[in-house]
């Protein structure tokens, strides 16, 4: 099924001494994507909650081999559609397949042939990291001796292997994440789907995270991710879809998405409180886009540096200036009015 | 097969969990006996025999306990497996929701659950009735044929306990559930004394009641002493609530956890 678990394993004999950086994670390319069969499709998908409608007819389709990323605020129907992606809760309304299969039907067939790595670990913090595994791999139906070979190799992907004997309850947060991703792959899944993977680690825990993701990807393994760090979903996702309040509001590569929805460059100002406004109305003209926050101006153009010259010119003294690329936050901005912070 | 075979995987994931924690369980299932046989049985039965109690029960009292207090014993046993730890699997841990990721649904967990609490029981039983015969409250014999009806017992109160748990919100009613649901059935259904003991208003409670129908049962095949009531009523009746309660269970796990 998946390419190479014994190549996962020669891997994970790496060296790994120093702490991981950004630059180890290298963004991946879009590359063929588009040729490979849907794993996932939805059309028309909906979920309700009582008078709350979570997910608001949505359309997609994840393909064989990519990294497929939903990127939303909390709230956003993120978790609710993973959730019934992972064949756990029953579809409100629309379409959707899995694996080619019907999870209002086939729940268990589809849930044999997909990882998940929910929001909350949900670990038996009483046992050991390897009795853990263990038990997830019978849950599974698999042999012991089966599920003690790939023990090994999970352990040893994850670095766990020298807390192999450890009770979970005093591993740290990115230890805990760590295991929680072995486990969901104790049954060698065509399918990872992880809600929000990093979200309270620290800065090195998700590196070290992201740089385990990428290695999976490249070992064939289709990866959903939500997430709401833009960082995130540009570090990992070949495509993604941004959704605000149960709908998709865009869909496409980070790349593609900056350069539908924003400009290549940001001027980020911050002026003396409560005088954003009026010296926004000042910058009229400068740039393409002017977006006023309650703490920033931000000037959208294609050279930040040209626009920085040009306001000073103009006598605009901002107390901070930063100029910066486009990221997919702005994009967000752009599409829903506020900030992905929350 | 698959049908079962699912289950099996939730109970042998639970006697994995119990073998890591098994030595202060395994203390307090030899101990509870003796310190309860000790305390009741030999030590109150002792003015018991010496007023007008052995006449009026014809047997010792230690004799006339037994057989009562390892049916209630099941009780406390599968309710207490039944409630801590089913709240850590829903809420605490959520150890329910990775189960349920699994090719494993609520039907599965459900029934690996009390699956494994049957185990538990007959073992915990079966130390009981040893006690129980090491004491000379019974023959060994008369011990292990009490066994069979404590366990079904046990098991009608897990499959009613897990319902409730799987019901409840908040954990306070935990402990709700022993305060007021598992102490005075342990106290008032038979186990010490007679129910014609109590005020008679009362008396068609404790008849209603599924512990008084286990002790009837345990001490009437134990002792050949007279079934409080027709021993078959006793056990369709416990057999429904095992039903019953499974059911409840399957339907309150799916409506928390399968939203």
């Amino acid at each position: 099924m998946v390419a190479g678990r014994r190549a996962l394993d020669n891997r994970a004999g790496e060296a790994f001494a120093s702490s991981p950086t950004v630059e180890s994670v290298t963004p991946p390319r879009y590359r063929g994507a588009a040729m490979a069969e849907p794993l996932v499709i939805a059309e028309h998908l909906s979920k309700q909650f009582g008078d709350l409608v979570a997910v608001d007819d949505i359309d997609f389709q994840v393909r064989r081999g990519e990294v497929f990323g939903f990127l939303g605020p909390n709230g956003a129907g993120k978790s609710s559609t993973m959730r019934m992606i992972g064949a756990v809760s029953p579809v409100g309304g629309g379409n959707l397949t899995v694996l080619g299969m019907d999870p209002a039907t086939e729940g268990p067939r589809i849930r044999a042939r997909l990882g998940v790595v929910p929001q909350d670990n949900n670990l038996d913090e009483e046992l050991t990291v390897y009795e853990n595994l263990l038990i997830y791999g019978r849950y599974f139906g698999l042999p012991k001796k089966v599920i003690n070979e790939r023990i090994d190799e999970l352990l040893r992907f994850t670095q766990l292997d020298e807390r192999r004997k450890s009770r979970v309850e005093p591993l740290s947060g990115g230890m805990k994440r760590r295991l929680t991703i072995a486990r969901g792959l104790i049954n060698t899944p065509e399918l990872l789907i992880l809600d929000e993977p990093t979200t309270g680690l620290d800065p090195q825990a998700r590196h070290l995270l992201w740089d385990r993701l990428y290695r999976l990807k490249q070992e064939g393994v289709t990866l959903i991710i939500t997430t709401h760090y833009m960082d995130e979903a540009e570090q990992l996702c070949d495509r993604l879809v941004i959704m605000d309040k149960g709908k998709i509001v865009a869909e496409g590569s980070p790349r593609d998405l900056i350069g539908q929805h924003s400009s290549r460059e940001v001027l980020e100002l911050r002026f003396p409180v409560g005088t954003q406004e009026e010296h926004a109305a000042n910058l009229h003209g400068m740039a393409s886009r002017t977006e006023v926050l309650p703490d920033r101006v931000l000037l959208y153009t294609e050279d930040a540096d040209e626009a920085a010259d040009l306001m000073h010119a103009r006598g605009i003294v901002p107390e901070s200036t930063v100029s910066r690329r486009s990221t997919l936050e702005d994009v967000f901005l752009h599409l829903t009015g506020r900030t992905l912070v929350e | 097969m698959m049908t079962l075979a699912f289950p099996a995987r939730v109970l042998e994931a639970n006697a994995r969990v119990y073998r890591r924690t098994f030595r202060g369980s395994v203390v307090s299932t030899f101990l509870n006996p003796v310190l309860f046989l000790l305390a009741m049985g030999v030590g109150l039965g002792k003015l018991v025999d010496a007023g007008s109690g052995e006449a009026s029960l014809t047997i010792p009292y230690l004799t006339f306990l037994a057989p009562g207090l390892l049916a209630a014993t099941a009780m406390t046993t599968a309710a207490g497996d039944s409630a801590f730890p089913v709240m850590a699997g829903i809420k605490w841990r959520k150890t329910y929701d990775a189960v349920l990721a699994t090719p494993l649904g609520v039907r599965d967990l459900v029934g690996g659950h009390l699956g494994w609490i049957a185990i538990r029981l007959v073992f915990v039983t079966l130390v009981y009735s040893g006690v129980m015969a090491a004491f000379g409250a019974t023959t060994v014999v008369e011990g292990l044929v009490s066994v069979l009806p404590a366990v079904l017992t046990g098991l009608a109160f897990a499959a009613l306990v897990t319902a409730y748990t799987s019901r409840i919100k908040d954990e306070q009613w935990l402990s709700n559930l022993f305060r007021f649901g598992i102490t005075p059935l342990f106290l008032f259904s038979g186990t010490f004394f007679p129910i014609t003991q109590l005020p008679g208003w009362i008396q068609p409670v404790a008849y209603a009641t599924p512990l008084w129908h286990g002790v009837s049962l345990c001490r009437g095949l134990a002792l050949g002493v007279e079934f409080g009531v027709n021993p078959w009523i006793s056990v369709g009746y416990l057999a429904a609530l095992v039903v019953l309660g499974s059911v409840l269970s399957t339907r309150f796990l799916t409506k928390r956890l399968v939203k």
